[in-house]
């Protein structure tokens, strides 16, 4: 009876003035809010540190050099944002990106040619995707269990493939870090490339696409989209293939970026890119979040690792830091929520 | 036989059984106690001492998990825990006399109590999902205790510290008097009391309970609670075992293997019924697996491959017994795209 009546006055309100329909804005697009919320930190953490730092921030190569550092994370955080857009979890991405990268070395290193070499990591990262979503679509396994059996199995092959790192001579993969196309100071690599194509082409799936429009469906009420008549079955396992071909990705960008393969690799940045995603606005309940959003999380999480390093602060500052931000936005978040649901 | 085999620990047990038999024919000294200086010493008498950490977490698990919560922090609040304690034995006169090791772990457990509540505050007022509640102090408890440390691994040599993990009395492991301690402490108050049945009816259906009458705030904010404090206590034992405080290695992992064991004890993710014995075999289970891949001499690195294959066949092997009765039905296949609604409203949850 409340909800009604608020709505109701909201709409009369809406007709008599300019601030007021800035609110009525937010009020369509409640969803958007979270994802304006991490873009307004994001200039605020970069005004913040150019004013900190005397203007040295904000200059044309750390703008790049974010990309660039951050590419593998930007690829994972868009294949988690399909998954959590679905109202599941991935947690083997850190261990799958680990996996691949050091699959790829060792095939490089014992001479197989890298046009056959990047197909095999790639499927193989699609296929620790496909058993998480076989599991957990056709076993009603949880995502978070499913996911941890993937965890677990790619970490442990990753030191099946090689105990120790491999280095990576071949030119092809060196090239997709070493190249820089520049304009003025700005500079961007292939693998900057590659990860901006994958934001790219996951937000086009996502807005575009029956699968996309599927996957928020799901995120929204499973059953509904099963008696919509939605092909929720084969979406479920498909958004965890997605998510394990992006960590496959992950793995030949990291592998480029560090020029070897290691098996310790990415321990814990599943949590990263759960962390990015949720800052960039997705609701980790599902049917609700942007691909954007995720780069914007990514870029986010990223720039407070430049401002640290910057600073010459502790990098367990960082944990906490990251910590504490995702701490806010799961309660502006969890304020959103609990209004919408107030409006019925 | 037929009641034997509906048991909800039968499969628990008899994977523990097979795992023991399966070892004891590949090495007989497996079985093999031996008794020296007044100690027991054996393949056995080990897994029951590394087991300590497990077994605390674990059962801290079982109670958060039981409300429909899981907790990710656990191995940064061990992390924290023994760092504190090790700080203030560092930073003291006397690292060797027992009033500061006893102020050492009690500070240290304190610590961990206040973790967990921090949790529990996110998880029962706040009403944060559980899974990115605790994944806060997951990602910032291992930062708080490198700052604890200074970034550096404390190392110290005191005697009645490294007691409590290496120590014996009455030719057993002091660390497994711990287990069976905070075992017998954990099953008493959950099941001598109302308070095991109040925690699965939270668990089952959160609002009916609270129509009933239950005060699942309270409920719910204590599990975290005693989940941090177990996990505090698990902390005190790994850093004694080591004789040091390593924030990024303490607890690495052990969220993972805690669950796990919760699960293989036939405890539900989606909350409600537990089983406190059910988690005793889960640990021993892992631990005694862990014991098996080392003997074979698999790289340690390399076991997390048979801890996936183990939970992929658990999970599968539940879900098709859970499915049994529809299989019998026939049409399998198409009730598999129907689940019922409960079901989804847990994973919804999650």
């Amino acid at each position: 009876m409340t909800a009604t009546m608020t709505r109701s006055e909201g709409r009369s309100e809406k007709r008599t003035g300019a601030s007021v329909s800035v609110q009525g804005f937010f009020t369509r697009h409640s969803a958007l809010m979270p994802t304006f919320a991490a873009l307004a930190i994001l200039l605020l953490l970069f005004a913040g540190a150019e004013a900190f730092l005397r203007g040295d921030f904000i200059t044309p190569r750390n703008i790049s050099a974010l990309l660039l550092d951050n590419a593998y994370l930007l690829i994972l955080a868009v294949g988690m944002t399909f998954v959590i857009v679905t109202g599941g979890i991935d947690l083997s991405v850190g261990s799958v990106m680990a996996f691949t990268g050091i699959l790829g070395a060792k095939l490089l290193a014992e001479g197989m040619p890298v046009a056959i070499a990047i197909p095999v990591i790639l499927a193989g990262g699609a296929v620790i995707g496909l058993i998480i979503g076989v599991l957990v679509q056709y076993f009603n396994v949880q995502p978070f269990i499913a996911s941890l059996a993937g965890l677990f199995l790619a970490r442990g092959l990753a030191f099946v493939v090689s105990l120790s790192s491999i280095k990576v001579e071949e030119p092809a993969i060196l090239w997709l870090q070493s190249t820089r196309f520049s304009v003025g100071g700005w500079y961007i690599t292939p693998t900057g490339i590659i990860a901006l194509l994958a934001v790219a082409v996951a937000a086009f799936v996502m807005h575009l696409t029956r699968m996309g429009r599927t996957v928020y469906a799901i995120g929204g009420s499973e059953s509904s989209a099963r008696l919509m008549g939605l092909k929720v079955a084969r979406t479920k396992v498909m958004v965890y293939v997605i998510s394990g071909f992006c960590a496959g990705l992950a793995g030949l960008v990291l592998t480029a970026y560090s020029g070897a393969g290691y098996p310790r690799n990415g321990i814990g940045t599943e949590l990263d890119a759960i962390a990015a995603v949720v800052i960039g606005g997705t609701l980790l309940t599902g049917g609700r979040g942007y691909v954007i959003g995720s780069m914007i999380g990514v870029f986010v999480y990223g720039t407070i690792k430049t401002i640290i390093t910057f600073m010459g602060a502790e990098q367990s500052w960082m944990q906490i830091i990251v910590g504490a931000l995702l701490l806010l936005f799961i309660v502006v978040q969890r304020a959103i929520v609990a209004r919408s649901e107030g409006r019925g | 036989m037929n009641r034997i085999y509906k048991h909800r620990l039968f499969w628990p047990v008899l994977s523990l059984l097979v795992l023991i038999v399966v070892n004891t024919i590949a090495r007989p000294q497996f079985i093999e106690i031996t008794l020296q200086d007044g100690r027991l010493y054996g393949a056995l008498i080990d897994i029951l001492r590394n087991s300590a950490p497990l077994m605390l977490v674990a059962l801290g698990m079982t109670i958060v998990i039981a409300t429909r919560g899981i907790d990710l922090s656990v191995g940064a609040v061990m992390a924290v825990s023994g760092a504190v304690a090790l700080t203030i034995i560092d930073r003291s006169g006397s690292p060797g006399a027992v009033g500061t090791v006893f102020v050492a772990v009690i500070v240290a457990i304190l610590v961990s109590l206040v973790l967990g509540a921090w949790n529990g505050f996110l998880v029962s007022v706040l009403k944060i999902q559980p899974i990115i509640a605790t994944l806060v102090l997951m990602l910032a408890g291992r930062g708080v205790a490198l700052l604890i440390t200074g970034g550096f691994i404390t190392t110290v040599n005191s005697e009645p510290f490294a007691f409590i993990a290496s120590g014996y009395v009455l030719l057993l492991p002091v660390a497994f008097f711990i287990s069976i301690a905070a075992i017998a402490a954990v099953a008493l108050v959950e099941r001598r009391t109302a308070l095991g049945v109040l925690t699965e009816s939270v668990g089952i259906n959160p609002e009916a309970s609270r129509l009933a009458g239950v005060r699942s705030r309270g409920i719910i904010w204590g599990a975290y609670m005693v989940s941090g404090t177990l996990a505090g206590a698990a902390g005190v034992i790994y850093a004694s075992n080591i004789k040091a405080a390593d924030a990024n290695a303490a607890g690495l992992f052990i969220e993972l293997y805690a669950i796990l064991a919760v699960v293989l004890g036939g405890t539900s993710l989606a909350g409600g019924k537990f089983s406190i014995a059910g988690t005793v075999i889960g640990v021993f289970i892992i631990q005694t697996l862990e014991s098996t891949i080392l003997f074979l001499g698999v790289p340690s690195a390399q076991s997390p491959v048979f801890f996936a294959v183990v939970v992929v066949v658990v999970v599968v092997a539940q879900s098709q017994r859970m499915r049994g009765a529809i299989a019998r039905v026939g049409d399998a296949f198409r009730k598999q795209d129907a689940p019922e609604r409960d079901d989804e409203k847990v994973e919804v949850a999650r």
